[in-house]
């Protein structure tokens, strides 16, 4: 079937199965910064914002998405270019696998107005799962990037 | 799983119909849940389009569509006001904020899963479910009936209380299913305790509740002996806990809890 | 040291951004267009011989292009270990084999024109199979009535104790003096017995591998491996295709931790690819990664600790046994390391002895894990220290303090045990064990918080610690090699085979570059690694690249900065003595200055034309460890066994820092894992034999919330033979939490918990037993 949608502030129509889910449509149609880490919902990594909220693309049947508003990660350049720069200072950029779904939480977060502090930030983003970092260089990197912008 | 055609249905009466119409036809809310099993679904039934993610507050009542989100009723003022927000709190544990984004109040009760997180705190409140075929029937009775749903969940329906409540998972990790989990609440006097992730699903434990409810003074004699109680509900072991250490987490939160709910102002 | 511009600063990653900000960089990424999807029929027997396989069905269906059984391959014994060679690890595994060894083993493989077709033909495959008695008590492999390898044409590459008719895949002793002597003559002695479980690796990045045939008819790989030049060798010698024809990429890699140093999907796919000429892709499934690669090895640890009164340890005996699953890959030198790498930090005692036997069982194989044994073994001795303090009343650190290993000591253990062979001597030449003692003591406050606190109506606070070692490359085996080349408008590659799995190499290799060019970092372009355009190295592993790799970048760093002030002499015409060079511009007195880029621009365009670039390579005569001490406080409910982390400070010898930030990143991303594996991490079997904890709904690893605060410092320490006196960090940090959290809850309640991981359940079982006991 086919689906129409804004992805990154683009039209986009796309052929998707029924049961097709909106990580592997993108990856297919080449945006290849959804990435899957799990099959059960559990890691994060494939987090996407549909109507400007983060979701596990892994689990969000394409064929629901039409008429949605899709951003990954390369629709918000400059959010993930700054945090990229936090996430250096303090060594949060390790393999980066985790990185993009990151990006997109933390725009929600600033999007939506959320307060910088660091129960917040762990209550958003306890759903991102990373495997490399001890969190806590990720913790304050988004804080930093965050109270940046207040 | 495999689904051969999703059919986002225009009215709940369609639904209803392909839902009996093949066995193979299966409601998906979220589609978080769905999403693992391996059977091969022939007609999806997408309630998507149907406005069922509201939530309506009454004086009497919070009535909740059975598509609303997890993190709608998360973040919800009338659902955190709702028992000292019991319900909140306990959505508030499940997952990540992205996971709740995608999945329903309707899909977490109608799966009436043994780890779920809502349905402790659903039941230590007064819930009723409303079926499009069959209207309304209490959450216990639910969760006590048997075999496959053939009826589409439409809403669900909170008695408003004042109240005060207490939840507590515990777990391994902030993404772990419960080990066990636990909702207590005391409103007009009167305790209510659930127990949920014995593994097996959420259920009130009667004789601990009893024994304070009868009790003439709730005091910290009568609220070891209910905790006591909690211990005889059924548990069993599996790779998180083993039966006994269940019961211990049984009787040591039934104990904070009911300590928590009577020391609290309404 | 001379003070650096560069190195031992903040230098952002080299790559951050570009990841941060979803560029195309990991395998999958790169899959080329129209690849086959490659799906692996598996094994749902812990052990089982096929007697017939019928693909006919499978074969039929529209859009598969090929399926393999074990009848498609000849039978050619090897390692997936991903090491040097010869291997010390057994040759035990054929690509595909009639016997199944563990649930998950691979039976078939096929390759088809989507996934879902792969799928459906996975499905269509007739197998059927004689199943067999499994072997899942590792404590009963010895001797056991099953062979998990009867066949006869698996072998050792040189004696490594293999003894498959036993079940033993490798077997160790070694001893120092006469322990049962010097035992006996203790005035005090304490002995216990420790479990450790299997570890999953969950990096988050999946094992993927494509394959395509390029224009030349060479095999392509892309993988996301650790080790390229041993994915090709081994890939050579096992499917017989010339090394010269096999190239192997290594992309972005979503995360290792020794897990992507062995070969997992890529024999599948280069056969794939050979045989259809096609592409081919193959990525793991989580469910893959949990059943079908590796885990860390459990073992059993019973450790003997004599000492006199006055509190010298005079003497230690480690006795354990190592389950190596279903292949024996990793499985000498692991154990070797569970040796190797903490016994020696008490190096004054009079007698030492290190044995056991790592044996074969029908689990899922184990392999390297951060850690690398070191792990297992430092929860085994740090545990037995703080008994041993208990019993002689004294403070267990003092007790460390009084016989670790200090700068300028060794300890005959470097001499005799390497990995998998002998070892090579060697003094600390760095070692500020006695100040991270010192120093991570003060952080965590240990003089007033040890070794209790009550907090509450049931809560206690408590502190525990532990130390640990670690070691810097494989000293006469692990080998790099850099390549740097100047650029016309004076900038430089810096081509390296040392892999990048994302614990920053490539962005500290080219500090190591750029400091001694003498430029900026984005003067140095690094590149990590192929196996057709960049040099040779052995991969990430061991602990080695900094150390190993960062050395062979000096090297060939300090060539270049030879080479361009030669050119620039010629150019001005004067003695290269006579220049100064900083880096960008080379001053002679009394002429004009020649900038770096004037130069260079020269070089390829206008005169004298030519390429100039070098090459450096270095392998270690040493391994010399990086240190540190580690201590958590934690917060534990007396009723339940609850606990929470408080804190986890740690200090930390890795010499000097390339990059401080990333060096932290190293260590709390080790911590944390090994905090993961001291508190829930667990790998568990059903009775037959099947993983109940295959997917991320059922094992978990550290969240957000697991550690409430890490305090992480360095000591200032030198390494003479390291590339600006570092060391290496990257494994160290997993090594200590064990050990500190059991010590931790010791001190919280009295109880021991001497098997991991350190579950709420145990200890309050420990608690009610002890209570019991007590009345
Ligand atoms: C990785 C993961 C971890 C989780 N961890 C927890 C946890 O720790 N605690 C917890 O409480 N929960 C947990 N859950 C469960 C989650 O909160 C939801 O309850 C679950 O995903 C079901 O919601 P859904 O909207 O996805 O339902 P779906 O998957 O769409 O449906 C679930 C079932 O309900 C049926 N159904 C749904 N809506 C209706 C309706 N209106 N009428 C009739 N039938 C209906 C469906 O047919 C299906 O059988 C977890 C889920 C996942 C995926
Ligand atoms: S891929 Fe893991 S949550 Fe989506
Ligand atoms: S940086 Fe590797 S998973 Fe987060």
């Amino acid at each position: 079937m086919k689906i129409s949608l804004t992805l990154n502030n683009r039209p986009k129509t796309f052929d998707v199965a029924p049961d097709e889910y909106l990580v592997d449509t993108l990856r297919r149609y080449g945006y290849t910064s959804v990435r899957r880490g799990c099959d059960t919902t559990s890691c994060g990594v494939c987090t996407l914002l549909v109507d400007d909220k983060p979701v596990p693309s892994c689990a969000f049947l394409s064929a629901r998405a039409d008429g949605a508003r899709l951003t990954t990660v390369e629709g918000i350049p400059e959010t993930a270019s700054k945090l990229a720069e936090h996430f250096g200072e303090r060594g949060a950029d390790q393999c980066g696998f985790c990185n993009p779904g990151i990006a997109l939480a933390v725009h929600s977060m600033e999007q939506s107005g959320m307060p910088a502090d660091d129960a917040t930030i762990d209550h958003y983003l306890v759903g991102n799962l990373c495997r490399c970092t001890g969190y806590q260089s990720q913790r304050e990197a988004i804080k930093a990037y965050l109270g940046d912008k207040k | 799983m495999k689904i051969n055609q999703l059919k986002q249905v225009e009215t709940l009466d369609e639904a209803y119909r392909l839902l009996n119409e093949d066995r193979r036809n299966v409601v998906i809310a979220g589609g978080a849940w769905l999403k693992m099993s391996s059977r091969t679904v022939e007609t999806g039934i997408d309630l998507s389009n149907l406005s069922l993610d509201y939530i309506e507050e009454t004086p009497e009542a919070l009535r909740i569509g059975s598509m609303t989100t997890l993190r709608q009723l998360e973040t919800h003022a009338g659902v955190r006001a709702l028992y000292k927000g019991m319900l909140s709190t306990s959505i508030s544990q499940i997952m990540g904020v992205g996971l709740r984004n995608l999945v329903t109040i309707g899909g977490s009760i109608i799966g009436k899963y043994g780890f779920s997180d809502v349905l402790p705190a659903l039941l230590a409140m007064e819930t009723s479910l409303v079926f499009h075929s069959q209207g309304e029937i209490p959450l216990e009775d639910f969760l006590e009936s048997k075999g496959r749903i053939n009826d589409v969940l439409v809403s669900i329906n909170i008695r408003k209380k004042k109240g005060v409540g207490y939840f507590k998972k515990v777990k391994q990790t902030a993404l772990a299913f419960a080990t066990l989990n636990i909702a207590v609440s005391r409103s007009e006097g009167l305790y209510k305790i659930a127990i949920g992730s014995r593994p097996s699903v959420a259920t009130l434990a009667r004789e601990a509740m009893e024994e304070v409810n009868l009790a003439e003074s709730v005091d910290d004699e009568t609220i070891a002996r209910a905790a006591e109680h909690a211990t005889s509900l059924k548990f069993s072991s599996n790779p998180s806990a083993s039966e006994d250490y269940r019961a211990i987490l049984a009787r040591v939160y039934t104990g904070r809890g009911l300590k928590e709910v009577r020391d609290c102002e309404d | 040291m001379k003070k650096t511009k560069t190195v031992n600063q903040q230098v952002p990653s080299v790559d951050g951004k570009g990841i941060m900000m979803g560029r195309p960089a990991f395998t999958d990424d790169l899959t080329p267009r129209n690849a086959l999807v490659i799906k692996v029929l598996r094994s749902p027997h812990a052990f089982a011989k096929i007697t017939s396989i019928d693909t006919s069905e499978a074969e039929r269906i529209e859009g598969v292009e090929l399926i393999l059984t074990h009848k498609d391959f000849k039978r050619n014994a090897y390692t997936r270990a991903g090491q040097g060679y010869p291997e010390p690890s057994p040759h035990d595994k054929f690509v595909l084999d009639e016997y199944v060894r563990y649930v998950g083993d691979e039976v078939a493989a096929v390759a088809a024109v989507d996934e879902a077709t792969a799928e459906a033909a996975v499905k269509a495959i007739d197998v059927e199979y004689e199943k067999l008695d499994p072997v899942l008590d590792f404590e009963t492999a010895k001797d056991n009535d099953t062979l998990v390898h009867p066949e006869d044409d698996i072998y050792e590459m040189f004696p490594i104790g293999f003894d498959p008719k036993r079940n033993v895949a490798a077997s160790y002793h070694m001893e120092v003096g006469d322990v049962e002597k010097t035992l006996s003559e203790s005035e005090i002695t304490v002995e216990n017995t420790y479990y450790t479980q299997a570890q999953a690796h969950v990096m988050l990045e999946p094992h993927t591998v494509n394959a395509q045939l390029d224009y030349q008819n060479r095999l392509v790989l892309i993988s996301a491996t650790q080790t390229p030049w041993h994915v090709r060798r081994i890939l050579s010698q096992t499917l017989e295709i010339p090394l010269s024809r096999i190239r192997v990429i290594k992309p972005r890699v979503g995360g290792g931790f020794g897990g992507k140093q062995a070969i997992h999907g890529e024999m599948l796919a280069a056969a794939v690819t050979m045989r259809t000429g096609q592409p081919s892709r193959l990525t793991y499934t989580r469910e893959e990664v949990f059943e079908s690669s590796y885990t860390r090895h459990p073992m059993r640890m019973t450790i003997r600790m004599g000492a006199k009164r006055d509190g010298t340890i005079t003497s230690i005996d480690f006795h354990g046994l190592s389950d190596t699953g279903a292949y024996g890959e990793h499985a000498l030198t692991v154990y070797m390391v569970t040796g190797s790498k903490v016994l020696p930090l008490y190096n004054k005692v009079d007698a030492v002895r290190f044995q056991g036997d790592i044996v074969y069982t029908n689990h899922v194989s184990s392999g390297a894990y951060r850690g690398y044994g070191a792990v297992q073994g430092n929860y085994a001795v740090e545990s037995t220290i703080d008994m041993l303090a208990e019993k002689l009343g004294m403070d267990p650190f003092a007790l460390r303090e009084k016989n670790m290993m200090l700068e300028n000591e060794t300890s005959p253990i470097f001499e005799i045990m390497g990995e998998g062979t002998e070892g090579t001597a060697m003094v600390m030449e760095s070692n500020k064990l006695d100040y991270c003692v010192a120093r991570g003591k003060e952080l965590i406050g240990y003089d007033e918080k040890y070794p209790r606190r009550e907090t509450g109506e049931s809560k206690v606070r408590s502190i525990g610690g532990a130390i640990a070692m670690q070691g810097s490359g494989i000293p006469y085996i692990d080998m790099g090699a850099a390549t740097i080349k100047l650029n016309d408008d004076g900038f430089y590659n810096l081509t390296v085979g040392a892999t990048d799995i994302g614990q920053g190499s490539d962005t500290i290799l080219a500090q190591i570059a750029a400091e001694q060019l003498g430029v900026a970092v984005d003067k140095v372009i690094v590149y990590s690694s192929d196996t057709d355009l960049t040099p040779f190295d052995v991969g990430a592993y061991a602990s080695s690249t900094t150390y190993v790799s960062g050395n062979a970048v000096l090297k060939a760093a300090r060539s270049m900065r030879r080479m361009v002030i030669d050119e620039a002499a010629r150019t001005l015409d004067v003695n290269a003595e006579d220049i100064t060079f900083e880096g960008e511009v080379f001053k002679v007195e009394g002429s004009a200055p020649l900038t770096l880029s004037d130069l260079s621009n020269r070089l390829y365009y206008n005169e004298d034309q030519k390429q100039l670039t070098t090459t450096g390579s270095y392998y270690g005569t040493k391994s010399p460890p990086p240190f540190m001490a580690g201590f958590v406080e934690i917060e534990l409910d007396t009723e339940t066994g609850e606990y929470e982390i408080l804190e986890y400070a740690s200090v930390v010898d890795c010499g000097t820092t390339i990059n401080p930030a990333l060096a932290r990143g190293q260590v709390e991303g080790g911590l944390m894992q090994g905090i993961g594996m001291a508190a829930f991490e667990d790998v568990e079997y059903s009775k037959k034999g099947k993983m109940i904890t295959g997917d991320l709904l059922n094992y978990k690893i550290p969240t957000n919330l697991s550690v409430k605060k890490f305090t992480t410092e360095f000591a200032d320490s030198y390494e003479e033979s390291g590339p600006y006196g570092a060391k290496s960090v990257a494994e160290i940090g997993t090594d200590t939490p064990p050990a500190a959290i059991a010590n931790a809850v010791y001190n919280a309640v009295g109880v021991r918990i001497d098997s991991l991981p350190i579950t709420p359940e145990k200890i309050q079982k420990a608690m009610n037993d002890k209570k019991e006991n007590d009345v």
